[in-house]
């Protein structure tokens, strides 16, 4: 099988704008699932609302599209009523950071064997461009006219000091180690939580200096730069670049977790 | 037995295997009791960091095949609401249990009330219909509970178990039965879309991880389950349905009880105060007066009205300002007389029977 054998190509073409990073997310989802050997019949997608919620419509297997920012709340009754399924998340940065804040943290502490990819676009894109939790200081959109006067969630930091058993963060631009990443997810008993910046060109990129979509993927890979060597940096006491995007895997542990197939 | 406790018995004799939900008072004893109970039977108990997340988690569970439930009062009720729209309109079966205190808002945390009564009819956004219940003992708390999760399973809707505080906390003798009357959820036959609906209008289920490839959302979707939210025929075709397949069966679930047909004088109660009214009628018999209690209230089963061809005025005591007199008021050309009494106080014996003396 490929990733294309769990796309449900009756719902084509999809909802996404011309340039949208989440596609090449789902891509790399599907991929990684379909290296697990998964069955489709025993893998459930869920989704929250937004842009990225709308991923699990397209794949084949049984899925969920929930409420605004609930997803891990319904995927908890899920996983921990049948823990036979393999259940993958797909939110984005106002999904779950927003709205569904105290679900993330708290699916984080409880480390439901859950794998959660959230397309981060920095951006309320579905409602047309309004600020998130992770638009980033000066940031323009809808609703920050005057730049984002907020200072930005990190979502990686969170899923770490809540308790994920496994945290990742890569771009629309790392392909190949995005799809590694959430294979490793998937694998890892408890909270898996994969974070994935993807550029916006529509919502995000035209009012933020990106007038070509792949300006912003540009951006993406000259300014992310890997979380090992950003540990290197400091440990010399040299400086990391204010706005460096810290790549890679952040935390690979064996806490307990709840809703591990038996 | 405490009518909490008797609740998550009829639910565990139901074969609920599934519990999310968040301490709330007066409603707690139900989540303790399954907390104790639900692993024994190799059930899950989950406490969920707040009621949206209670009821999310109930969904999802359901969607797998299990008999899932949650408890809960005002506050965390209203919490509720949004995804109890998701559960009517994804048709997922589901019992919410609401042990009713007195609001608006924090309100009376540990005195009775029935003012949710249309929160659980209209409470959403959108038009939909449910089903509700409404126990007046502790042995109906138990029995309640069985037929909530039959009725759930069989028309695919949320159906609610409207206690109140006095019911929820009162302690009663009662009756376990060795089994219960299990209705089971109509199964999905394969290569059949999975929302087409037959003449009884309700689609078969396709339970997570059967192999169906079933795509469940909120949106206005079509027979496949996609999603097509931008034409009003499909939309309105869906939310015909989803209302009609509960109120064109409301006279099968109509559950009431009817005292002294021939009465002139009637009251009309469900919960606590058929309590009150069942002291008066034992104090002092009299076929002059009659009472109906409706163990079901929502669909509101307005032919049982009919049952009192000689009343010449309704008299309707409720903890609240006039719920269900207001109901009653649409279905009769008699008198309809609300008798509210809230703060958490019951009826008194004595209250009722003035109220009758005023119409002799």
């Amino acid at each position: 099988m490929t990733y294309s054998d769990w796309l449900r190509v009756d719902r084509l073409p999809h909802i996404y704008c011309a340039g949208c990073g989440n596609g090449t997310v789902i891509n790399c989802t599907l991929n990684a699932v379909d290296r697990m050997g998964w069955k489709k019949e025993e893998t459930v997608f869920v989704s929250g609302i937004g842009c990225s919620s709308r991923a699990p419509g397209y794949i084949v297997t049984d899925s969920l599209h929930t409420t605004h920012g609930r997803a891990l709340a319904f995927a908890t009754g899920i996983k921990m009523a049948n823990p036979e399924l393999h259940v993958v998340v797909f939110t984005g940065d106002g999904d779950l950071a927003a709205i569904g804040g105290n679900h993330f943290i708290h699916s984080c502490r409880r480390n439901i064997d859950l794998t959660v990819v959230c397309m981060n676009n920095q951006i309320y894109g579905m409602t047309g461009g309004q600020g998130s939790p992770t638009t980033p200081r000066g940031a323009l959109s809808t609703t920050t006219p005057y730049g984002s006067q907020e200072p930005a969630f990190d979502l990686c930091e969170l899923a770490s000091a809540a308790g994920a058993n496994f945290v990742s963060r890569w771009t629309s631009y790392h392909v190949k180690e995005l799809t590694r990443s959430i294979h490793q997810g998937l694998g890892v008993p408890g909270f898996s939580f994969i974070e994935a910046l993807v550029q916006c060109p529509t919502n995000y990129g035209r009012r933020n200096k990106f007038r070509q979509v792949m300006d912003q993927v540009e951006y993406f890979k000259t300014h992310g730069i890997l979380v090992q060597k950003a540990h290197r940096l400091r440990d010399e006491g040299l400086p990391i670049p204010a706005d460096a995007i810290l790549l890679g895997d952040m935390v690979r542990r064996d806490r307990p977790a709840m809703g591990v197939k038996r | 037995m405490q009518g909490n406790t008797a609740c998550a018995e009829g639910a565990l004799a139901a074969g609920c295997r599934f519990f999310g939900g968040y301490p709330i008072t007066p409603s707690t004893e139900v989540a303790e009791h399954m907390a104790a109970k639900l692993p024994r039977v190799g059930g899950v108990f989950i406490q969920m960091e707040d009621e949206i997340a209670g009821i999310a988690s109930v969904i999802g569970a359901s969607w797998t095949g299990a008999r899932a439930m949650t408890a809960t009062s005002g506050p965390g009720f209203s919490l509720m609401m949004e995804n109890i729209g998701f559960a009517v309109m994804t048709e997922t079966p589901c019992v919410l249990v609401n042990i009713q205190r007195g609001g608006p808002s924090t309100g009376q945390p540990t005195m009775s009330a029935q003012a949710d009564m249309l929160q659980c009819r209209f409470g959403s956004h959108g038009d939909y219909s449910i089903i509700a219940l409404s126990p007046a003992s502790v042995q109906e708390m138990f029995e309640l509970t069985v037929d909530a999760f039959n009725l759930a399973d069989r028309f695919r809707v949320p159906v609610f178990l409207m206690a109140d505080e006095i019911i929820g906390h009162m302690r009663e003798r009662i009756e376990i039965p060795d089994s219960v009357p299990r209705e089971e959820r109509k199964i999905l036959p394969k290569g059949t879309p999975p929302f087409r609906a037959d003449e009884g209008m309700i689609p078969g289920f396709p339970q997570f991880g059967k192999g169906y490839g079933v795509h469940v959302t909120g949106l206005t979707h079509d027979e496949r389950g996609y999603p097509c939210a931008t034409s009003p025929s499909l939309h309105e075709d869906l939310v015909k349905r989803l209302v009609a397949k509960v109120e064109s069966a409301r006279h099968e679930i109509a559950d009431y009880r009817v005292t002294n047909p021939e009465a002139e004088v009637v009251f009309i109660t469900y919960g606590s105060p058929a309590r009150t009214v069942e002291q008066v009628l034992h104090d002092h018999p009299d076929e002059r007066i009659g009472h109906l209690r409706f163990r079901v209230v929502w669909p509101f089963p307005e032919k049982a009205l009919d049952k009192f061809p000689d009343a010449k005025v309704f008299l309707v005591p409720e903890q609240n300002l006039g719920q269900i007199a207001r109901e009653i008021e649409r279905h009769t050309c008699i008198p309809v007389v609300p008798l509210p009494r809230f703060g958490g106080a019951l009826h008194t014996p004595a209250e009722l029977e003035k109220a009758v003396e005023a119409w002799r």
